[in-house]
């Protein structure tokens, strides 16, 4: 991403072989948009917190090993409701299972949720929108009435009729159901942010040396048109991890016996005066990994919009 | 302007004829007989089935139901519910929560919103600002139903502040469930007046009225926050609509007996006629909202002519 060069910029940049230091020294207006905003990232103390919990998350989500020995389905009734302690230091849930060990785990669904839905919705985003900003016209009334009656539709309430007519509840459901009803806003960002470059004399010089549709949306117009998409989509990630938990807590989203942290707290409900901490921690994980997405899309935003320089 | 409102009034029909059949064919995709739901566990005769089915169109086809369901909205007639209450009394029922819900809500979002807005707008980098900035992060990162749950326990059960759940205080049963809802939308128009202010503040026509010798209260309030604003007030409208849609989990917690519980209790029900009716009226709200805002749109900021 980072070596995405602004067509006017790139005829100024060093050659290759340039020491680093001297690109180090080049004034902001002459490097690239993407090197500046790494710069910029690089000392930014919100970006590096988001991102330490990121990839603490992430690795928490591939290898939960890491983290504990345990396994989260071994459980001991003897143990029920145990509050937290040096050994166990969530203590334990209903039935007598390590709440730690069942927290860590329940960062696989939030984090493949999140990535996923908005990975799809990303690609959805990106050939829709485009499609109907460059051409405009009969296929961009098509596609942004069609975008219009799926936003028309109340997010949660939507994915509740949806997941109630599947009688299965498993994650792939739960990702495709949220794919089906959040494409549109990042469609709607696309195809704006296409429509503003698609005038612009750098597209038509393209044109005008005879580069075809398809080299000119995604040479020119779609790289210049892609930094509100960045923002956008990160914080969508957290969205997403948002919108599974409140699923799950509602009863519609995942079902046990899988691990999610919206399961854990609906869960917790019922016993939450007697047991504080069924409530408190995956509240705190999933509110912690929500957060570091949200802070990440602001840190990216700071970074990328040159109105704010 | 007339042009334009004839212009976007026909553009929202297919809009809500296309949201309103989806969900309508969700409704239809659901599982089970609801008939024979009806009934139990007891067996139900044929003719008395037949009759049910013939009464709620059930043995037409999709587009049949979709159509005579339209048909009978146009002239203001939301079906039936399985138990043969009328769609529209239950939700003249259920309505008057939701909207009071959603008032405190927006109450909130326009008064603690705004006012923390100007006030880090005002004086960026401040404590206040980096106070208002962090806590609206904090407010945006922590889930709808984890807060109102926390917020239950904490002000209502431990300190004993609010009303737990139910409506059986008035108004004052509303003010932890409209805070919970309109938390989120409140940190958006927080941070939406604070950008919006900063960035008019170094507006030539705000240096122009500070030149002219005006007083900082002026130049605040006349000049800059007037057009600071124009983006929440859209935001705020559009916001409307997706309070009532977000009320589903607020009313949940708090055991409001408003039109999210209703749709969320129908759908278990498998009562397909009271969610196609409240779904299909949310559906009106939003999309009134969304028309009535790009309309105020113009009428705030004279430079957006509509031809």
């Amino acid at each position: 991403m980072s070596e995405t060069q602004t067509p006017v910029g790139a005829t100024q940049q060093p050659g290759p072989g340039a020491p680093e230091t001297e690109i180090e020294e080049l004034s902001g207006r002459r490097a690239s948009l993407w090197a500046d905003a790494w710069r910029e990232l690089r000392h930014n103390p919100l970006f590096l917190v988001s991102a330490a919990l990121i990839v603490l998350f992430v690795v928490m989500a591939i290898v939960p090993q890491l983290f504990t020995t345990r396994s989260p389905y071994a459980c001991d009734l003897a143990d029920s409701l145990g509050r937290p302690s040096g050994e166990h230091w969530f203590g334990f849930d209903l039935q007598g299972c390590d709440y730690y060990t069942r927290v860590v785990y329940g960062a696989r669904v939030s984090i493949v949720i999140g990535t996923l839905v908005t990975l799809f919705s990303v690609l959805i985003a990106l050939v829709l929108g485009s499609l109907a900003g460059y051409y405009g016209g009969l296929v961009d009334t098509l596609i942004s009435r069609f975008t219009d009656i799926v936003f028309g539709l109340p997010f949660v309430l939507g994915a509740i009729v949806v997941l109630s007519v599947v009688s299965n509840h498993n994650l792939w459901w739960v990702t495709f159901v949220l794919i089906l009803l959040g494409w549109t806003t990042m469609t709607r960002l696309t195809r704006s942010s296409v429509l503003s470059v698609r005038g612009s004399d750098y597209v038509n010089a393209a044109k005008a040396l005879g580069a075809n549709d398809f080299r000119v949306l995604t040479r020119h117009v779609l790289p210049n048109a892609i930094a509100p998409m960045i923002v956008y989509a990160t914080i969508y990630v957290g969205i997403i991890i948002a919108a599974e938990a409140t699923l799950s807590f509602l009863g519609v989203g995942l079902q046990l016996p899988a691990i999610s942290w919206g399961l854990m707290i609906s869960q917790a409900q019922a016993r939450v005066l007697s047991a504080p901490h069924l409530l408190l921690f995956p509240g705190i994980f999933l509110s912690l990994t929500v957060l570091s997405f949200i802070l990440m899309g602001d840190a990216l935003r700071d970074a990328l919009d040159p109105k704010l320089r | 302007m007339g042009h334009y409102v004839a212009r976007r009034l026909l553009q929202a029909i297919p809009v809500f004829i296309g949201t309103t059949f989806i969900i309508f064919a969700l409704v239809y995709a659901l599982p089970g007989d609801p008939i024979r739901a009806l009934s139990g566990d007891k067996p139900i005769s044929p003719s008395v089935y037949a009759e049910l089915q013939d009464r709620y169109n059930l043995d037409d086809p999709l587009l049949v139901q979709y159509g005579k369901y339209m048909l009978g909205l146009v002239q203001g007639d939301f079906g039936q519910s399985f138990r043969g209450r009328d769609v529209s009394e239950i939700m003249s029922e259920r309505f008057p929560v939701t909207i009071k819900l959603a008032l405190v809500a927006f109450g909130f979002e326009i008064l603690v919103g705004i006012a923390a807005g100007v006030l880090a707008g005002l004086r960026r980098g401040s404590f206040i600002d980096n106070l208002v900035l962090v806590s609206t992060t904090l407010v945006v990162s922590i889930p709808v139903f984890v807060l109102g749950f926390t917020a239950q326990i904490l002000l209502g059960v431990q300190l004993g502040w609010f009303p737990i759940a139910g409506i059986a205080h008035g108004w004052y049963s509303y003010l932890l469930p409209g805070l919970v809802l309109g938390a989120l939308s409140l940190a958006y128009v927080a941070r939406l007046t604070r950008t919006s202010l900063v960035e008019n503040m170094r507006a030539d026509y705000v240096r122009t009225a500070t030149a002219k010798g005006l007083t900082r209260g002026r130049v605040v309030g006349r000049h800059a926050l007037r057009n600071s604003l124009i983006p929440v007030i859209t935001y705020l409208g559009i916001d409307l609509g997706a309070l009532m849609g977000g009320a589903i989990v607020t009313e949940g917690i708090f055991n409001l007996p408003g039109i999210g519980q209703q749709v969320f209790l129908s759908i278990k029900a498998q009562e397909g006629p009271v969610v196609v009716g409240i779904v299909t009226a949310l559906v009106l709200v939003f999309i009134i909202a969304n028309l009535v805002v790009d309309l105020l749109y113009a009428v705030l900021d004279p430079r957006i002519r509509y031809e």
